[in-house]
């Protein structure tokens, strides 16, 4: 084997990138908290390891949740990770079979056509050898070719917008596209003098570059492979590269158990580092679709979190509605991220509700709790108040005189302080009344119930408790064929997973119909979130109006929703499509039934529950 | 000024030529809607503070416009961000922001 000067750029690329990444590991890790180091000990020979092995080919190789996203996308990434994880792979075996020895300089098996010309000595690997090179060599550079057309033009790819990438980002970026043309420049010289290829470097070595002057070519292709190389390794740790290594991480810490807290902890730096910075949570972002706020998303977030302090505006500009949380191919925790930087930003202190003293709920066994924006819309509180008395439930409206915030709003403003008198303060006067369930209209407040409180006694929404009322058959509705949108509230769906209750509930009294694939999980935002408050009254209902439009379509009747302020935010925005609270349509059906067993039965309407109803019309 | 021979309390006169605009014109740079105000007081009657304590997002904007700064902090404090207020408002003022701006101005500039 010859030696030669080229390998040096590349040597001391790969050499700094892992020490580099040992480094960073050995910090990450060790600077975890005593807890979460206990629990990786615990689980590390455990199922989860093994799983988290498997998550990490399945995400790192083959990039199986972009795939799900978008199939040109999930191809383009699939094809440079594994196409490039191939070659290595193959290149070191090779490197290994050929008689020379177990033991080889990293650099040999990179550059093995520049060290070895005669393959024969590899007998019957030959042939499979420089074949499968030659085949993975082409995936990746299919995948460099879809990746150099996304960048000017990602819309055919169906991504709206892309990442604006900073200087070192686009050295990188530069580097990482260049190592491969460089090495089929390299490997088709080589193949040109001394037909080390198969039938693609061959073909490009023999047949087209064949007349220029290859021995020339021959160090300059090596030297400027070396270089491509070299200068990635050393870009990768500054730029949003470094998510290669910092995902692996990821992916095992995660599958552990550790999570994002309260505040930034050592497992924030490792989700901050292992953004791959690809943009796909500006196109979920609806700030972006709707309003043109396209420099606010995470990506431009965790970028300027990782590198210093996110401005402002961009720690502000969010809604909080957890679409790109759902989005992120990476998995990284970006709404809580967000929540604890906001929270480093207190604006109230934690004395300011010091007159909250000397209030009291009355004694309740179901306690019903309506919030603030419940009271807003007294007809969700009269419609829910309307079907539990028809299904004979003994409850108690807990918050009939008024309630005090849940402090679901002061905590997505990251006002955790002042937001934690005003959960101790419910939380105490919530179990003072001996209630054994919670009922509540708002699912923001249910979230905060559920998330901050740590209540011993259970918290439904109210479509799910009313959908239990009816699956025990308590409650029967009116079947009728009216065409209904339901529209999901982030808090409900993204926030609480609760999805299928409130479609059960409906279909029980009218047709529902999906329009649009934004459902659920991937439900859109009203635009009303309490979490941004540097939003005008346009710029919402811009993104209601929109958030309408995609839901209903011209034979939808009503839209539902399960939520007083996207009640609220739905019906300002437009008069074309009504929206009510599921709870107002339920009793509508419920009064349908009624009347339709009651002159079926030609009885008098003297039932003891209908008196009820009456006194709430 | 006629001497009538009485004159209102010293105390009582309130000097808008004199008065401190500095946390008004910082809050109206940030956010045009503060102007929009029109003082019905939807935002007072629908408040979930106010109905513990004496609070009212009227009176707050009338100390900011009166230079009352002091009591304007003080005052803003007792807000929940519940966002009814928003809700209500019949002009589109963005009242929890206006919130955030007097606790904003109180920290950053200790006005």
């Amino acid at each position: 084997m010859k030696e030669h000067p080229f390998v040096i750029p590349f040597t001391i690329g790969l050499t700094f990138v892992i020490l580099y990444t040992v480094v960073m590991w050995t910090i990450w890790v060790v600077r975890l908290t005593r807890r979460e180091k206990k629990i990786i000990w615990k689980r590390l020979l455990t199922v989860k390891t093994l799983r988290g092995i498997w998550e990490t080919i399945r995400e790192g190789l083959f990039h199986r949740n972009i795939f799900k996203k978008n199939v040109i996308l999930g191809f383009m990434h699939m094809s440079l990770a594994f196409g490039w994880f191939m070659l290595i792979v193959l290149g070191n075996l090779e490197a290994r079979l050929y008689p020379h020895g177990l033991i080889n300089p990293p650099y040999y098996p990179i550059f093995f056509e520049f060290f070895r010309h005669d393959l024969s000595p590899l007998r019957e690997y030959e042939e499979i050898f420089t074949f499968l090179m030659d085949f993975f060599l082409l995936l990746v550079i299919s995948g460099i070719g879809i990746a150099f057309f996304k960048r000017y033009k990602s819309k055919v790819m169906g991504m709206h917008r892309t990442t604006k990438h900073i200087l070192i980002d686009r050295i990188a970026l530069t580097s990482l596209w260049l190592i491969f043309p460089f090495r089929i420049l390299a490997e088709s010289v080589t193949a040109g003098l001394y037909n080390t290829g198969h039938f693609f470097t061959n073909f490009l070595g023999q047949q087209v570059i064949y007349g220029l002057p290859l021995d020339q070519l021959y160090y300059p292709s090596w030297w400027a492979y070396s270089i491509a190389l070299g200068s990635f390794f050393v870009a990768l740790p500054f730029s949003r590269y470094m998510h290669i290594p910092t995902e692996i991480l990821l992916i095992f810490l995660r599958k552990y158990g550790v999570r994002e807290k309260d505040s930034h902890s050592s497992y924030t730096n490792v989700e901050l580092n292992a953004c791959s910075r690809c943009g796909i949570c500006i196109d979920s972002c609806q700030l972006s679709t709707d309003l043109g706020i396209s420099d606010t998303q995470p990506t431009y977030f965790i970028r300027d979190l990782r590198y210093s302090k996110p401005s402002e505006r961009l720690r502000e500009t969010c809604m909080l509605c957890m679409r790109c949380l759902k989005a992120c191919p990476v998995g990284i925790e970006i709404t809580q991220i967000r929540k604890n930087e906001r929270s480093e930003h207190q604006l109230f202190s934690p004395t300011s509700y010091s007159y909250l003293n000397g209030y009291a709920y009355p004694k309740a066994k179901v306690a019903f709790f309506a919030g603030c924006m419940g009271h807003l819309t007294p007809n969700i509180i009269k419609s829910t108040l309307l079907l539990l008395d028809a299904a004979g439930i003994d409850y108690t409206f807990i918050d009939r005189n008024g309630s005090i915030c849940c402090g679901r709003p002061l905590q997505l403003n990251g006002e955790v302080d002042a937001a934690k008198q005003l959960i101790d303060k419910n939380n105490r006067l919530i179990y003072e009344t001996g209630a054994n369930c919670l009922v509540t209209t708002c699912p923001i407040c249910a979230s905060e119930f559920k998330k901050n409180y740590h209540m011993s006694i259970p918290i439904y929404h109210h479509s799910q408790y009313l959908w239990e009322l009816t699956n025990q058959g308590r409650l029967v509705f009116n079947q009728s064929n009216l065409n209904v949108a339901y529209h999901d509230p982030c808090e409900l769906s993204r926030g609480l997973g609760v999805v299928d209750e409130p479609r059960k509930l409906l279909k029980s009294a009218v047709v529902l119909t999906e329009n649009s694939n934004q459902t659920k999980q991937n439900s859109l935002c009203c635009g009303g979130s309490l979490a941004i408050t540097n939003t005008s009254a346009f710029q919402k209902s811009t993104i209601a109006a929109s958030t309408v439009l995609q839901l209903a379509n011209n034979t939808t009747d009503l839209i539902a929703t399960a939520c007083p302020l996207c009640k609220k935010t739905l019906a300002a925005a437009q008069n074309d499509v009504p929206v009510q609270d599921i709870s107002e349509i339920m009793v509508k059906a419920l009064m349908d039934s009624r009347k339709a067993s009651l002159s079926e039965a030609k009885v008098k309407m003297a039932s003891p529950k209908l008196e009820v109803v009456e006194e709430y019309k | 000024m006629i001497d009538f021979g009485y004159a209102p309390l010293k105390i009582n006169i309130h000097d808008l030529d004199k008065a401190d605009l500095s946390l008004m014109d910082w809050i109206t740079a940030r956010d045009e809607s503060f102007r929009l105000c029109i003082a019905c007081g939807s935002c007072t009657a629908t408040c979930t503070a106010g109905n513990f304590t004496n609070f009212s997002f009227r009176e707050l904007c009338h100390s900011i416009r009166r230079g009352e700064v002091e009591k304007a902090v003080r005052e803003s404090e007792k807000c929940m961000l519940c966002g009814k207020c928003t809700l209500v408002c019949p002009r589109n003022v963005n009242t929890r922001n206006i919130i955030k701006l007097v606790r904003k101005a109180n920290q950053n500039f200790r006005v």
